[in-house]
């Protein structure tokens, strides 16, 4: 530790620490550009000048290692006046835009310059002028504007892994892009437009649209993917306008993925509204009492193993619960969130968690990706596996269909399950660095899961990581990445056929009387018999709506207040940033409201009493936070890990950008899966 | 021009080192050939493992010469600069950002003889606005970054060369042609058209940087003194 004056107060930071995070320790604020916590320092703004004593002139904080007994100074004369030149330079070039800048209000050039900016220039040569960059269908440039600091080139190489922005050129024709004009291959890109400290990098499709003051702020988790990303939704009116990340070091650090962050505009596409009921073979509008009484009729006289119920990928824990009180009340054992087919133990939680935590990846020291692609399952997770590798010391092993780059160096063991066994009895290589590791890792996929062997293979990559010492009391090694936001809340609330109920595949070609689909629509609505009486119960008029009879209009989750839990198992909760459109209600709502139609009413009246409900069958959802834990019992999962099949692992996303019916909804992911997803159809044109 | 506003100037920069690749005449493949792989591989040996990215700026000097040899004009097309990316193991965009900041890397076809002159300061009050005239006239040139219409000559206003002593400095592709004026301009430009190659060096009667007119200093040599303790005299220098 060094004890470090600044401005008069005396703190203690790690050695190793810089001068400009001395002085935040000491509450001093340091204007910068350039430094990010989370980037490499670069040192080229200048703005974070401060005096220190002895140093014969002004010193960059950001880059400058703190020692025993410095004292510095942060609002000297001469600190002010450095900074006032430093702001003089900067502003140079910097074009007076900023009434039509999208970074207005939220800029820090704009910000600082209020503190350290002149009332006048005293330049009156040209300003440089720099054309605009194409950087992919998300991405605004306006080069103008940029003052080289340089965040976006080391957020690309670093955080990101694609290596593909630079600073070209030299002295005042340096420029930032890509040299050859081509789309960010990232599905991270939208965190450029938040580091960039100016307006050069905006939202593509936020231009123009909206000032921060304007908007109001929602707390909300993203439910594009299982990672549980920490946002904040922001909205005027009923409209969601855009929506970013908020800072959870335990979850997504300070990014987001490009999915979470842009499909905002399917909220408002193909939206069911109002309720639907088929009469006649076409789909009429109808009251919710019709509707209600609809389903009401069909299911007088049907036996409880006649009916069942699937949710889909995007739901929030409170409607699920509902929804099984609700079959558990007509007699129904047919009940299933796997609407991918995957197959999980669930009698104890560690065999279908992330139980290593996102945060302690940090702490591993080798990693075996089993039938998993966290490039695009997972792209905040992809970030801080890649965080780890860069740190060094971290083998990877991966056992997966060949998929885009990971972005850090991979050895590619294989496609096919059976390595699992070669490195079981150590015919494979890999084992050997497994065991040598301290904190080896394992991380089972969808893809690994959703197969007939499914069971088998769970079980033989636990004994696998059972053999290779991944499970200790301080260390649990074993992993289970899903990539659907409501699977770790259904498998909580034991959203699984019961005794004797059948599952996904069971309930399809007339297996069923009556199917509830709660926005369940990846299960291939062509393969539900033809008689079977559909409820589609959701917000988007995709497949499962097409294929309903009754149709329920339900909310986004940015429309309702729900409780998500992500892949490690923590358990968060959304608030509601805008009203579902229309009649369309909130989901726990709507099967409270029904439930009193066919005489089963359901005990809670408001979200406190349902959670408390929750809370009855499963003591997590009281839980704050997430505890890291060791491995207690070993006993392995159900299956037979000698049983694992020959066939290959496929993918289990094959267009990241189209993976849900709000993403399928909206027009940016659909040109972000033109460009990114089918190129050769894009070269064709 | 300062503070001066016109329809010209608002939303330029200063003309200088365009970032971007020519894209009309980028070659769609590009292999070392035998010579630049010899070159690579004793250039890539003074490198610890794993640290041959470093052998970026060399690489790049070999593609120059390469075709050089191959088209008569040292350039990097695009296609090389991945290739020398692909062979380092470096991101692409990494071997761009070399080739853009330093100007001697042209990242546009030149001319088979590329003039270089250096305008700076030294350079310009010894004369270099004559030898900029010099190659407009002879090489039938208008401006800067212009090749001319046989693709004998480019033109490029460079920066310092660091010989000026012998200012101004016109350079010919790697060649130094010193102490230069209107005139020995012209002829020497028009005995490259010719296909000759002159000498480099100043062209004027003078030992590299030494006095014009021969030495004034250290006319006599120390430590070769007579026996009566009278100064020897040098030898005359070559």
């Amino acid at each position: 530790m060094a004890r470090v004056t600044v401005d008069g107060i005396i703190v203690e930071v790690a050695n190793g620490s810089n001068v400009l995070q001395a002085c935040e320790a000491a509450g001093k604020e340091i204007p910068r550009f350039c430094y990010h916590e989370r980037l490499s320092i670069a040192g080229n703004c200048r703005m974070c000048l401060v005096e220190i004593e002895k140093a014969p002139k002004p010193v960059a904080s950001c880059g400058y290692p703190v020692a025993d007994g410095m004292v510095v100074r942060t609002d000297t004369e001469m600190v002010r006046r450095a900074r006032r030149a430093v702001m003089e330079f900067l502003l140079i070039n910097h074009p007076l835009d900023c009434p039509i800048c999208d970074q207005g209000g939220e800029c820090d050039l704009q910000d600082l310059a209020y503190s350290y900016g002149s009332d006048h220039s005293r330049y009156a040569e040209n300003k440089r002028a720099v054309q605009d960059k194409y950087l992919g269908p998300l991405v605004k440039t306006v080069m103008t504007r940029c003052i080289l600091c340089t965040r976006c080139v080391r957020f690309a190489s670093e955080v990101a892994g694609v290596p593909e922005v630079g600073a070209t050129s030299r002295g005042e024709n340096m420029e930032i892009g890509t040299y050859v004009e081509k789309a960010l291959t990232s599905e991270l890109s939208g965190n450029l437009i938040d580091i960039c400290p100016v307006g050069a990098l905006t939202s593509k499709p936020y231009a123009f649209v909206a000032r921060p003051w304007e908007l109001n702020k929602t707390d909300s988790i993203d439910a594009t993917d299982a990672v549980g990303t920490n946002i904040r939704v922001h909205a005027r009116g009923g409209e969601v306008l855009r929506i970013l990340p908020r800072t959870n070091d335990a979850v997504n650090e300070e990014w987001m993925a490009d999915k979470g962050r842009f499909s905002f505009d399917g909220f408002k596409r193909r939206r069911l509204d109002r309720p639907w009921v088929r009469v006649g073979g076409k789909l009429r509008a109808a009251s919710w009492q019709d509707a209600f009484v609809a389903i009401g009729r069909r299911l007088e006289g049907v036996r409880g193993e006649r009916i069942g119920a699937v949710v889909g990928d995007l739901c929030d824990a409170e409607s699920m619960m509902a929804l099984k009180d609700l079959m558990t009340a007509l007699g129904s054992p047919n009940l299933d969130c796997r609407q991918d087919g995957a197959q999980y133990d669930v009698s104890r939680r560690e065999f279908y968690g992330f139980n290593t935590t996102i945060a302690g990846i940090e702490e591993a020291d080798a990693l075996l990706l089993v039938g998993c692609n966290p490039r695009r399952e997972a792209p905040v997770i992809n970030a801080r596996i890649r965080k780890r590798w860069l740190a060094g010391g971290f083998p990877v092993g991966v056992i997966a269909a060949s998929g885009p780059d990971l972005t850090y160096d991979v050895e590619s063991l294989g496609d096919r399950p059976a390595v699992l066994t070669g490195l079981l009895d150590g015919g494979v290589g890999f084992a050997e660095t497994l065991r040598a590791a301290k904190r080896p890792m394992i991380v089972v996929g969808g893809a690994a899961l959703a197969r007939e062997d499914g069971a088998a293979v769970l079980a033989a990559a636990w004994a696998l990581a059972k053999e290779v010492g991944a499970l200790t009391p301080e260390w649990h090694g074993f992993n289970v990445l899903h990539h659907a936001a409501s699977r770790m809340a259904a498998l909580d609330l034991g959203m699984l056929p019961g005794e004797g109920g059948r599952s996904v595949a069971g309930m399809m070609s007339g297996g069923v009387d009556v199917l509830w689909l709660l926005g369940a629509d990846e299960i291939g609505p062509g393969r539900i018999g033809p008689d079977t009486f559909v409820v589609y119960q959701g917000h988007h008029g995709d497949a499962g709506a097409a294929r309903a009879d009754v149709i329920l209009p339900g909310a986004t989750y940015v429309e309702k207040s729900g409780t998500y839990v992500n892949t490690e198992g923590r358990v968060q909760i959304a608030f509601q940033a805008i009203f579902p459109p229309g009649e369309a209600r909130e989901d726990w709502r709507i099967l409270r409201a029904f439930s009193e139609v066919i005489g089963h009413t359901l005990p809670y009246d408001d979200i406190e009493t349902l959670r408390r409900r929750m809370v009855e069958v499963n003591p997590v959802f009281s839980r704050q936070g997430l505890p890291r834990f060791g491995a207690g019992e070993l006993a392995g999962p159900a299956g037979d890990a000698g049983a694992v099949g020959s066939a290959p692992f496929s993918q289990a996303i094959h267009d990241y950008y189209q993976t849900n019916v709000i993403s399928r909804a909206s027009v940016t992911m659909s040109e972000c899966s033109r460009i990114y997803s089918h190129p050769v159809l894009q070269a064709a044109e | 021009m300062s503070g001066q506003f016109s329809a010209e100037n608002i939303g330029h920069g200063t003309p200088g080192h365009a970032p971007r690749p020519a894209t009309d005449q980028q070659p769609s493949h590009f292999a070392f050939d035998e010579t630049s792989e010899a070159e690579i591989a004793t250039i890539l040996a003074r490198y610890p493992e794993g640290r041959q990215s470093s052998g970026v700026i060399p690489l790049l000097y070999v593609v120059h010469n390469q075709m050089k040899r191959d088209t008569g004009s040292a350039w990097l097309p695009r296609v090389a600069m991945d290739t020398v990316a692909k062979r380092l193991s470096m991101p692409p965009i990494r071997v761009y950002e070399v080739a853009t900041f330093y100007l001697m890397f042209n990242t546009k076809p030149v001319g088979r003889h590329h003039l270089q002159v250096c305008t700076t300061t030294p350079c310009w009050l010894r004369g270099s606005d004559d030898i900029v005239a010099a190659c407009k006239a002879e090489a039938g040139l208008r401006a800067f970054e212009e090749t001319s219409a046989d693709g004998l000559f480019t033109m490029t206003e460079v920066e310092c060369l660091g010989a000026c002593a012998n200012a101004p400095i016109l350079q010919v592709n790697e060649d130094y042609y010193e102490d230069l004026d209107f005139e020995r301009t012209r002829s020497l430009i028009a005995a490259l058209r010719r296909g000759e190659t002159p000498e480099r060096g100043p062209t004027i009667d003078r030992y590299n940087s030494a006095p014009v007119g021969g030495r004034t200093t250290l006319l006599e040599e120390v430590g070769t003194r007579h026996a009566d303790g009278q100064p020897g005299t040098l030898p005359d220098v070559v």
